[in-house]
């Protein structure tokens, strides 16, 4: 068995210190009593009070769900119809034109996505709100799912589909009995993936909201500009805590039907 | 009594099942199937051979529907196929992969094509029991197909093609993912689900062996063509050229001249040779650049010059390769030209007659080996 | 049919959303800022006709460009961009390699959980990961105050509102981009290359230089690339951690926009931004392109 080197013992107590130690002093200064964040007075849960009693901070929270769970199911839908087009239509008029669609977004600056939709959905004249941080919002995430779904499309064996034709499916039923249970877990991924990007952004939906909708990136943007502040703290560690408890539970539940499958493969073989 | 020997194809009143009326497929620049006709019929065990890229999957692909000929047309039963999208041909494919959906459990997999048909449910239950029977995986049924053996995998996928009784059975490369041994013996089981259920199989696959064991005739195919189509034996023993013969088993292939003399055939081959003498069916004239196909297990080997041969050779034996069963001498005549020559191990442990250098006669008999123009 | 409909809801979609709104961008970069709204000159009206077409691209020019580059705030601003993406792609780069080089060389059970513990910050809001160092750094912050108590400094360090912090921002949020390229290179290397060449004569430094650093290559390459391009349009990091002097591109263009309200030369530093950017992209596609195809 494989032991870690001396070297490589260092290299990686120091990266992850570096990774982690920021996120821990943001979590232990939450939970400090007193307002000036660098002078620690005592263990509280004071600002956490505070955090569930800003209205403002919670109408926030309830925009950004309700855009990110809203755009990142249309982006799921597109996205796949996407990857779909990418690895299996073959060649049409304007493939180009499409891939690079599909894959600018990726690289492109938050600013320049942010201004460039503003620009559109003020020459149409569309009131701004929560339905224009929605369209923005899919607009770049369905390009992430795509991302995903592709991958996972170009190592799906197409003979799959041929043999539900060849038992009597169509096309559709095809999709929707076979490649769908089984891309499953890719398409689910998107989804998560453009959900948390949807929560996270600030600048595109900075540009394309209006008055009337605030989300929670732009409101802890607009406080944490004048400094630090507890309260933010405290809403930190809820989503960093959020986002742990799920990717480890993901990751676990991963890895146990991972074990399950290989030792039920292993089981097949032995007894045949 | 007389042995009905099924045999179709030689009656001339037979209707074919399939028939491939000048087909070509084209891919880009590329033919896959250049101008094939063949007709297949009912209840035949039907083998298309070959190397990779001969276009023997091309075929089978366009039989399920997957590609649609570029030129001349497919009947099934006498109608043209290329209307009919795959979902809705009598037609069903076992795929090289055996595409068995993950998702599913071995029972849903075999009823899967039964459902697509709306057939009532105590039906399908009746069917899918009568699969599970038929591949002996009763006992498996409630499996998902990555909780069973690679063998297991070839019968689900080979019940869920059968499940739903169709005309044509294609099978691609169906027992390429098992091993050897596993391999032989499923080799028979297709052969007698074959028979029981009296469907026509199509099979595709590299392996002469596997098709010179299961099927009923064997098509030969090289860069988009049938070379030769005939029963395994008829391959074996008279194939039409130095392609087929070289292709299935192991074949000592000489060029030379050839020369008719009544009824036989003096073949001339190198001038410190004397004359191969043979009996052929085809009548040559005096032709140049013909060649003789001889199998390895028809040339005897001994010490002394045999008296009675047709043909005999002197040579040294270059090389032994003890294969268990037999053994292959490669011998070096005179010209410098290497013959190979098979003799069975039917005697355990005896003395090896002989051995490296040794000088030995070749010989066969008259009608051991055949002539081939191209 | 179904197939027209499949390729044309995603693609109509990207037209609409993400091709058209860079016309627009374009179309008001060449046009001139007016006291009205919308805040530009001219506005296309399709009542006039053909005649209105005509003098709408007329009154179209390039000012806003020429303005760009008569002012120095903008090509100091660009040029800054650049310089402070390379030099935080470089240190992300030391930092980054040992970790994933680590990763490659840890023992088959801990690799998952290693990959994890690198994925997770991925998932935690950016905006978060970039506050937490404001509290660190600030001058009152948990760091001098550290380095106080140890005695290393008797003055606070001025960190945060500087270059440094930026650069340390950079690194830590981008981090992952630049781990994981490099930790699927190296995995996937064959160790026992590193033990022919050792007995083939080279010492343990020699065989990493000849031969993991340049199968490595195309990871350095792919997440120096992740890390570079989004670099240069960056604007909370520099926002946040940067001070007066930390001159960014995406920081302008912002101001411009919200601050200065001026549209059309927000509109041109967009454009040339994006002029700036094709490169590196279009670098980083071969490069993925080649590796696609080096892998079959």
């Amino acid at each position: 068995m494989r032991r870690f080197s001396w070297f490589n013992a260092t290299s990686l107590t120091l990266g992850f210190a570096f990774l982690y130690v920021p996120m821990i002093i943001l979590i232990v200064y939450s939970f400090n009593k007193s307002k000036l964040v660098t002078v620690w007075a005592g263990f509280s849960t004071h600002w956490y009070g505070e955090l569930l009693s800003n209205q403002s901070m919670l109408d926030a929270a309830w925009v950004t769900v309700k855009v990110a769970v809203i755009s990142s199911s249309i982006a799921t839908v597109l996205g796949t119809m996407a990857a779909y087009v990418i690895v299996r239509a073959g060649r049409f008029h304007g493939r180009t034109l499409f891939s690079g669609m599909i894959y600018a977004p990726l690289v492109m600056p938050e600013v320049i996505t942010g201004l460039s939709l503003l620009l559109l959905f003020i020459g149409l004249n569309v009131d701004r709100g929560v339905m224009t941080i929605v369209l923005a919002h899919t607009t770049f995430s369905m390009c992430y799912v795509s991302v995903v779904v592709s991958s996972r499309l170009v190592s799906f064996d197409q003979s799959l589909e041929e043999a539900a034709l060849d038992l009597g499916c169509s096309p559709l039923q095809a999709f929707r009995l076979v490649t769908l249970p089984i891309i499953a877990p890719a398409v689910i991924s998107g989804w998560l993936l453009a959900f948390t990007l949807s929560l996270d952004d600030l600048v595109i939906a900075s540009f394309t909201s209006g008055p009337a909708a605030t989300t929670l990136p732009m409101k802890i943007w607009s406080s944490v500009r004048l400094g630090v502040s507890p309260e933010i703290n405290a809403l930190s560690t809820i989503m960093i805590a959020l986002v742990t408890v799920g990717v480890i539970s993901a990751s676990l539940v991963n890895k146990r039907q991972a074990v399950r499958q290989k030792r039920e493969e292993q089981a097949a073989e032995r007894q045949s | 009594m007389a042995l009905d020997v099924f045999a179709p194809w030689d009656d001339p009143k037979a209707k074919p099942l399939i028939q491939f009326k000048n087909v070509t497929k084209r891919f880009g620049d590329f033919t896959a199937i250049d101008d094939l006709t063949v007709d297949i019929f009912e209840q035949e065990f039907f083998a298309l051979l070959g190397p990779s890229g001969c276009g023997k999957t091309t075929m089978m692909r366009m039989l399920a529907g997957f590609e649609t000929p570029s030129e001349g047309s497919i009947l099934l039963a006498g109608q043209d196929m290329a209307p009919v999208p795959p979902n809705q041909r009598a037609v069903n494919m076992m795929f090289q992969s055996y595409a068995l959906f993950p998702h599913l459990s071995v029972w849903e997999n075999i009823a899967f094509g039964l459902r697509r048909d709306r057939m009532p449910k105590d039906e399908i239950a009746t069917r899918v029991e009568e699969m599970l029977r038929l591949t002996r995986l009763e006992k498996f049924a409630r499996r998902k197909p990555h909780q069973i053996s690679g063998g297991q995998r070839q019968r689900v996928a080979l019940a869920r093609s059968l499940a739903k009784a169709p005309k044509l059975l294609l099978l691609d490369e169906p027992l390429g993912a098992l091993d050897k041994k596993l391999r032989q013996e499923t080799q028979f089981e297709l052969m007698d689900i074959q028979e029981s259920t009296g469907t026509t199989f199509v099979i595709v696959t590299h392996d002469q062996e596997e098709a010179m064991t299961v099927a009923s005739r064997v098509a030969v195919m090289d860069e988009g063509k049938i070379v030769q189509v005939a029963t395994p034996d008829a391959i074996y023993e008279a194939p039409n050229s130095t392609y087929v013969a070289d292709f299935i088993g192991d074949v000592n292939l000489i060029t030379g001249s050839v020369e008719t003399e009544g009824e036989t055939l003096r073949f001339t081959w190198a001038e410190s040779q004397p004359a191969i003498v043979g009996a052929s069916t085809k009548t040559f004239g005096k032709a140049q650049n013909v060649h003789f196909a001889i199998r390895p297990e028809k040339i005897a080997i001994s010490a002394q010059k045999p008296e009675d041969a047709a043909n005999a050779v002197p040579g040294k034996v270059l090389d032994i390769a003890y294969l268990g069963n037999i053994s292959t001498y490669h011998v070096q005549l005179a010209g410098g030209q290497v013959i190979k020559a098979q003799t069975a191990n039917n005697r355990r442990i005896s003395r090896r007659s002989f051995t490296w250098e040794d000088d030995v006669w070749l010989s066969w008999t008259d009608t051991a080996g055949v002539f081939l123009e191209r | 049919m179904r197939r027209f409909a499949l390729i044309l809801v995603p693609y109509l979609w990207l037209l609409a959303l993400f091709l058209v709104p860079f016309v627009i961008v374009f179309k008001i970069s060449l046009s001139d800022l007016a006291m009205a709204i919308p805040p530009y000159t001219p506005t296309l009206d399709l009542a006039e006709g053909w005649a209105g077409l005509v003098s709408f691209f007329r009154e179209l020019d390039f000012e806003n460009y020429v303005w760009l580059t008569e002012d120095a705030l903008y090509w100091k601003a660009y040029l800054s961009s650049l310089q402070i993406a390379v030099i935080s792609t470089v240190l992300t780069l030391l930092v980054g390699y040992p970790i994933a080089y680590g990763m490659a060389r840890a023992p088959e059970e801990w690799r998952p959980m290693l990959l994890m513990l690198v994925i997770l910050p991925f998932w935690t809001s950016f905006l978060i990961r970039v506050y937490a160092w404001m509290g660190i750094l600030a001058k009152e912050g948990v760091l001098n105050q550290f380095l106080l108590w140890t005695g290393v400094i008797s003055e606070p360090l001025v960190i945060l509102n500087t270059n440094l912090a930026v650069y340390i921002g950079i690194v830590y949020t981008y981090l992952p981009f630049m781990i994981l390229p490099i930790y699927a290179s190296l995995e996937r290397m064959d160790e026992s290359l590193l033990e022919a060449a050792e007995d083939l004569g080279c010492s343990r430094l020699s065989a990493f230089w000849l031969v993991t650093a340049p199968l490595s290559k195309q990871g350095v390459i792919a997440g120096s690339f992740l890390v570079f391009i989004p670099t240069i349009g960056e604007f909370v990091i520099p926002s946040l951690l940067g001070g007066s002097k930390t001159l960014m591109i995406g920081k302008v263009l912002w101001d411009e926009f919200f601050a200065n309200r001026d549209w059309p030369v927000a509109s041109a530093v967009a454009v040339i931004l994006l002029l700036i950017l094709i490169v590196p992209i279009i670098l980083f596609q071969r490069n993925q392109q080649k590796q696609r195809e080096a892998e079959g």
